[in-house]
C-alpha cells in the first residue's frame, strides 16, 4: 500500500496547488481587470466608506463629506449650491466624477500615493482613514460677483490673478445642483441627468472651460498686440478706418457697427480704433499683418494649446490657412476663430502681465487630512506674448476703451481699468454674443477677467451693456478683498 | 516504531520513553485559541467599531472546549498525533471568526433596513463546535480500538447508503436554497449526507481490506494496465449507482462526486491498481455527461463556469461576487471587517472561502489551503505507518475527503471548476458539517494513537509475527 499510498498522497498534492495557482491568478493577476469591472460594487462601497477630503475656497468647504446611514456610508455635500459646479463638478454613484472631483480624485480619495505614509499611520492608529484636501486659487467674493452677475443670462465669467494664472473666478450660467446628482438614490440621479441633458440651455456644459465662442472684438487686441509686435504700428499710428472695407476677393464689405467712418477722412489713429472697436481698420490691419502673425501672436496668449488647470480646457482656434478675405474676420474675432472664456481671460491677463502669459490653475493647495501641504500652486511662465514696452502702450489703449471708448460700463471710480468689448455673430441667424475682457488697476493689475454673454443682440452695444457691469462686479470684488 | 514483543518491566520503560507529545498539542491549542480569540476581536472592531458581547461569550466557550478536548484525549488517546486537533481547531476558529464577522453586516444591514437583528450565527457555531467536540470525545470513548468497528461493516454500508437517501423521504426532506440535501425533524434540519461520508468510508475500508487481494487480481494487460476481471466489477458499479443516485436525489453534484471519488482512490490504495483510477474515472465522465444531460441545473452551473460574467445578475451573480472578493482582497486582503464578504450570497456556508480571501487576502486564503494541507499530511502519514490495513485504509479515506471535498469547495469558488454544493470542512457555518467532521477527526485521532503507542506487552503471536513481516 506505500506505493499507492505516495501516489495518491502526489494527487492530492496536485489538487492543493492547482487551489494555490487559481487563488494567485484571482487574487494578484486577474485582480486590477476585475476590480474593474462595471457592477462591481466593492470598489464603489470602498470609495464611498471612506470620508473623501473637502474642496475649499479659501477656509470655507465648497464640496464636503458627510456621515450617513445608508449602505454608503459617506454624501458629498456641496453647499453652495449651483454656484462652484464648473469648478467642483460633482461626484455620482451612477456617473462618476467630473471637475475637480475627477481630476483630484486621488487627493480626494486619498489614494494618491504621495498620502501612502499617511493612510498607514491612520491605519494603525486606528482611526478612520481620510482622503486629503483640495483648496482651490477661486476668490470667494469673485467668484459670488460672477455668479449674480449672470443670473437669469447664459454665459459664464474667468477670473484670473495676472501676475500668477491663479483662476480666481469660474461660473458657468445656467448651472444645476451638484447635491442632485450626487445623491445616493441612483433613480433620482438618473431623472435628473436626463432632465438635464434634456434642457436646451445645457446647464451641464462647463462654459468656461469648454465651451469655445468666436471672441468678436476682444480679439482685436489680440490683432493690436501683433500690430505693436511688430514694429510698424504705435498707438498713435494712423491707419484707414472707412465705413466699409471691402473684403479681399470678394465683393463683400465689411462694414462698422456704427456703419460710419471711424474719423475724419476714414482715417484713425490704432488707438483710437481699439477705442471705438473700428472693424474696418483692424481688418485693414489684420491683412497688413499676415495671417501668421496674428497667429503667432494668438499662440502667443495660449490659442492652439490645451491647457489643464488641472481640469482640461478646450483648445482655443485661429484659423489655419485663411485667405485675405478671411484673414481680415479673423483680425476682428470673426470667421473661424474660436476662444473659451478662460483664453480671453488669459489676453487680458498677459497684456496686464506685462506681456507675460501666465500658465493658468485653480489648485492652490493640496494637503494631507492632517493638512500638511503636499503640493502648492506654482506660478508657470507659459510665453512671452508681447514685450513690456508694447505691453504697456497696448495697455494705455485698452484703458482708453473704458474711460473714453465702446467700455463705459466697466469703470470703476479712482481705479482706472483697462478693457475690451466685443459682440460675436456665431451665424447669421443666430444671437450674437456679447463680450468684456478688462483687468485693474491697469498699471499693475490684481485681476484679469472675461465676460461671455450668450443670446446677448446683435449690437456691438451689448457687449458693453451685457458683459460689462458683471466684469466690473467682479473686478471690483477682487479689488475690495 | 514497532517495539519488540519484552518482558513487563521493560514494556514500561519502553513506553515511556515514547513521548506521547500532548504538551506540543496543548501549546499548539493555546496559540490557537489565543490567535482565534484576536480574530474574533478584530473582527468585531473592523466591522462593528465596538466588541459586541457575544465575542467574550464565543472566546469563553471555545477555549473551554478547547481545553476539554484536549484533556480528553490526553485520557483516552494519548498518543494520538499532536498536529491533528490544533489544526482542525485553527480552520474552526477561523470559521467562526469569519462567521462572526458577517454576523454583524447582517447586523448592520438588519439596522439599516430597520429590522429585527437575527440571532447570532457565530454562537451557534460554537454551539455546534461543543456538539462536535463532545461527539469527539465519545467517539474516543466508546471506540477504544477502531479495529472494532470492522465488526459491523453491511450496518455502516447500509446506513450510509440510507443517510444518503433520507432527503428523498417524502415529509423528511426539504430543500433549503435549491439543494435537496437535508431533513427536517422538529425544529431542526440535518444533512445526512455529511454523516455518511463518516460512514460509508469505515464500511469502504472494512469491506476493501476483506476484499482487497479478490479485487488485485487481473487477467491480461492493455497498455501496460492490469484489466480487473469482469466479475469484479460489481462494487464499483453498485458504488456509482448510488453515487447517481444521490444526485439525482439532492440535485448536486457535490456529493456524489465526494462519495464516488473516496471509493475510487480508496480502492486504489488498497489494491495499487492503476487500472480502478482509469475505470473511476471514465465512469465519472460517463456519470457527469449523464448529469449535464438530465439535469438542468448541471447545465446552469457548467454554464455560469464558463462566463460567469455573463450572467453576473442571476445565475452567475454568486460566483462573480465571489470573484470579485477575491479580487478585492489581493495579496494582503481587505483586513478583518474591512471587506465586504456580505455581498456573496451564502458567504458563511460553501462561500466562506471567499470572505477569507477577501478579508485576509491571498496570504489568508493560502494558509487555510496550507491548513488542510497539513491535515490531510498527518492523516496519510498515519496510514503510512498504520501496522493494519483496516486502520490504514480508514484515515486514508478521511484524507480524500477532505482533500476532494477542499478542492471542490475552493475550486468551486475561485472558478477553478464548476461550483458545486458542499460544505467547506470545519469551517462553514451548519451542524451536520461540523459534527460530523469532528467524528472523524476522532477517528484520525483514534488511529493516530494506535499506530504511535508502543505494543502492548501481551499479544497473541501471529499477530506480532504478521505484523513484523508486514511492515516494509
Amino acid at each position: 500500500m506505500t506505493r499507492s499510498l505516495n501516489r495518491l498522497a502526489l494527487g492530492l498534492v496536485v489538487l492543493m496547488v492547482a487551489l494555490l495557482v487559481q487563488l494567485t491568478r484571482v487574487q494578484v493577476l486577474q485582480a486590477d481587470e476585475l476590480n474593474a469591472q462595471p457592477g462591481n460594487q466593492r470598489t464603489l462601497l470602498t470609495e464611498y466608506s471612506r470620508e473623501r477630503g473637502p474642496i475649499l475656497v479659501a477656509r470655507a468647504p465648497i464640496a464636503e463629506s458627510v456621515e450617513t446611514d445608508g449602505s454608503l456610508r459617506y454624501l458629498r455635500r456641496y453647499p453652495a449650491g449651483e454656484e462652484f459646479v464648473s469648478a467642483t463638478g460633482f461626484y455620482s454613484v451612477v456617473f462618476g466624477a467630473t471637475g475637480l472631483e475627477r481630476t483630484e480624485n486621488a487627493i480626494l480619495s486619498g489614494d494618491d500615493p504621495r498620502l501612502f505614509v499617511d493612510r498607514m499611520q491612520q491605519l494603525f492608529a486606528g482611526r478612520e482613514v481620510k482622503g486629503g484636501t483640495v483648496t482651490t486659487t477661486l476668490d470667494a467674493n469673485a467668484q459670488l460677483a460672477g455668479w449674480q452677475g449672470l443670473r437669469g443670462k447664459k454665459g459664464s465669467v474667468v477670473a484670473i490673478e495676472p501676475a500668477t494664472g491663479r483662476i480666481l473666478a469660474q461660473v458657468q450660467s445656467p448651472s444645476f445642483d451638484p447635491n442632485r446628482m450626487s445623491s445616493h438614490d441612483s433613480k433620482a440621479v438618473n431623472d435628473y441627468y436626463a432632465e438635464l441633458d434634456a434642457d436646451p440651455d445645457k446647464p451641464m456644459l462647463n462654459r468656461p472651460i469648454a465651451k469655445t465662442n468666436p471672441p468678436g472684438s476682444t480679439f482685436k487686441v489680440v490683432t493690436a498686440a501683433a500690430a505693436l509686435e511688430s514694429g510698424r504700428f504705435t498707438p498713435d499710428s494712423v491707419i484707414p478706418g472707412p465705413a466699409t472695407y471691402q473684403l479681399p476677393g470678394t465683393d463683400v464689405e465689411l462694414p462698422n457697427w456704427t456703419g460710419t467712418e471711424c474719423g475724419p477722412n476714414g482715417e484713425v489713429t490704432l488707438a483710437e480704433a481699439l477705442a471705438i472697436s473700428c472693424n474696418t481698420a483692424f481688418a485693414w490691419l489684420g491683412n497688413e499683418l499676415g495671417d501668421d502673425a496674428l497667429r503667432d501672436q494668438a499662440e502667443a496668449f495660449g490659442f492652439e494649446e490645451a491647457f489643464e488647470t488641472p481640469q482640461r480646457v478646450a483648445t482655443s482656434r485661429f484659423p489655419e490657412d485663411p485667405d485675405a478675405s478671411q484673414t481680415a474676420q479673423a483680425a476682428i474675432g470673426q470667421f473661424d476663430v474660436r476662444a473659451t472664456t478662460l483664453q480671453m481671460a488669459m489676453v487680458a491677463a498677459a497684456v496686464g502681465n506685462r506681456g507675460v502669459t501666465m500658465r493658468p490653475g485653480i489648485v492652490d493647495q493640496t494637503s494631507a487630512p492632517d493638512l500638511t501641504p503636499l503640493e502648492t500652486f506654482n506660478p508657470e511662465e507659459f510665453a512671452e506674448a508681447m514685450t513690456p514696452e508694447h505691453a504697456a502702450e497696448l495697455t494705455g489703449m485698452m484703458v482708453g476703451v473704458v474711460s473714453s471708448g465702446t467700455g463705459s460700463s466697466a469703470r470703476i471710480p479712482g481705479v482706472p481699468v483697462a478693457g475690451k468689448t466685443g459682440t460675436a455673430q456665431t451665424s447669421e441667424d443666430r444671437p450674437s454674443i456679447a463680450w468684456f475682457i478688462a483687468f485693474a488697476p491697469a498699471q499693475n493689475p490684481e485681476v484679469a477677467v472675461a465676460v461671455a454673454v450668450e443670446d446677448a443682440g446683435t449690437n456691438e452695444v451689448s457687449g458693453n451693456q451685457l458683459a460689462g457691469p458683471i466684469a466690473r462686479a467682479v473686478m471690483e470684488a477682487v479689488l475690495a478683498g | 516504531m514497532s517495539a519488540p514483543v519484552i518482558p513487563g518491566r521493560q514494556v514500561e520503560q519502553a513506553r515511556s520513553r515514547q513521548p506521547t507529545r500532548r504538551n506540543v498539542e496543548l501549546a499548539l491549542l493555546v496559540l490557537v485559541w489565543l490567535v482565534g480569540s484576536l480574530a474574533l476581536l478584530l473582527v468585531s472592531m473592523g466591522a462593528a467599531d465596538e466588541v459586541v458581547p457575544e465575542t467574550w461569550t464565543v472566546i469563553g466557550i471555545t477555549g473551554a472546549l478547547l481545553l476539554g478536548i484536549h484533556l480528553a484525549v490526553r485520557w483516552l488517546a494519548p498518543y494520538a498525533d499532536p498536529l491533528m486537533l490544533p489544526t482542525a481547531a485553527a480552520l474552526n476558529l477561523l470559521g467562526i471568526a469569519m462567521i462572526a464577522r458577517l454576523d454583524i453586516a447582517e447586523a448592520l444591514r438588519a439596522a439599516a433596513n430597520d429590522t429585527d437583528a437575527p440571532g447570532s450565527d457565530a454562537l451557534d457555531q460554537a454551539l455546534w463546535l461543543a456538539v462536535g467536540a463532545i461527539a469527539a470525545a465519545l467517539v474516543l470513548l466508546v471506540v477504544r480500538d477502531h479495529r472494532a468497528l470492522r465488526r459491523y461493516t453491511y450496518i455502516w454500508g447500509l446506513t450510509g447508503v440510507v443517510l444518503l437517501l433520507l432527503p428523498m423521504v417524502p415529509g423528511l426532506g426539504v430543500t433549503i436554497n435549491g439543494a435537496n440535501l437535508w431533513i427536517q425533524v422538529g425544529p431542526f434540519t440535518f444533512q445526512p449526507a455529511e454523516l455518511a461520508k463518516v460512514v460509508l468510508t469505515i464500511f469502504f475500508a472494512s469491506y476493501l481490506v476483506q476484499t482487497r487481494e479478490q479485487l488485485a487480481l487481473v487477467r491480461h494487460k492493455v497498455l501496460g494496465l492490469g484489466v480487473p476481471r469482469g466479475r469484479d466489477l460489481g462494487p464499483i458499479l453498485v458504488v456509482w449507482a448510488v453515487a447517481m443516485l444521490t444526485m439525482a436525489a439532492q440535485t448536486d453534484l457535490g456529493t456524489a462526486v465526494m462519495i464516488f471519488g473516496l471509493f475510487v482512490g480508496m480502492l486504489y490504495v488498497a489494491t495499487g491498481r492503476r487500472s480502478w483510477i482509469v475505470l473511476g474515472v471514465l465512469l465519472m465522465v460517463v456519470g457527469g455527461l449523464l448529469a449535464y444531460t438530465l439535469f438542468s441545473h448541471v447545465q446552469v452551473r457548467v454554464k455560469v463556469w464558463l462566463d460567469p460574467f455573463a450572467y453576473a445578475n442571476d445565475e452567475g451573480y454568486q460566483i462573480v461576487q465571489s470573484l470579485y472578493g477575491f479580487a478585492f482582497g489581493g495579496v494582503m486582503g481587505a483586513g478583518w471587517g474591512r471587506g465586504y464578504p456580505q455581498l456573496v450570497p451564502f458567504a458563511e456556508n460553501d462561500f466562506i472561502f471567499s470572505a477569507i480571501g477577501e478579508e485576509l487576502g491571498l496570504v489568508g486564503a493560502f494558509a487555510v489551503v496550507v491548513l488542510f494541507a497539513i491535515l490531510i499530511q498527518r492523516a496519510l502519514r498515519t496510514a503510512q505507518a498504520s501496522r493494519d490495513a483496516f486502520g490504514a485504509l480508514l484515515v486514508t479515506g478521511y484524507a480524500i475527503i477532505l482533500g476532494l471535498q477542499v478542492f471542490v469547495v475552493f475550486g468551486g469558488v475561485t472558478k477553478l471548476i464548476p461550483h458545486t454544493g458542499l460544505t467547506t470542512p470545519f469551517m462553514s457555518a451548519g451542524g451536520s458539517s461540523l459534527l460530523a467532521n469532528w467524528i472523524i477527526l476522532a477517528l484520525l485521532l483514534r488511529v493516530s494513537d494506535h499506530v504511535r503507542r508502543p505494543d502492548p506487552v501481551i499479544v497473541r503471536p501471529d499477530d506480532a509475527t504478521t505484523e513484523v513481516v508486514g511492515r516494509p
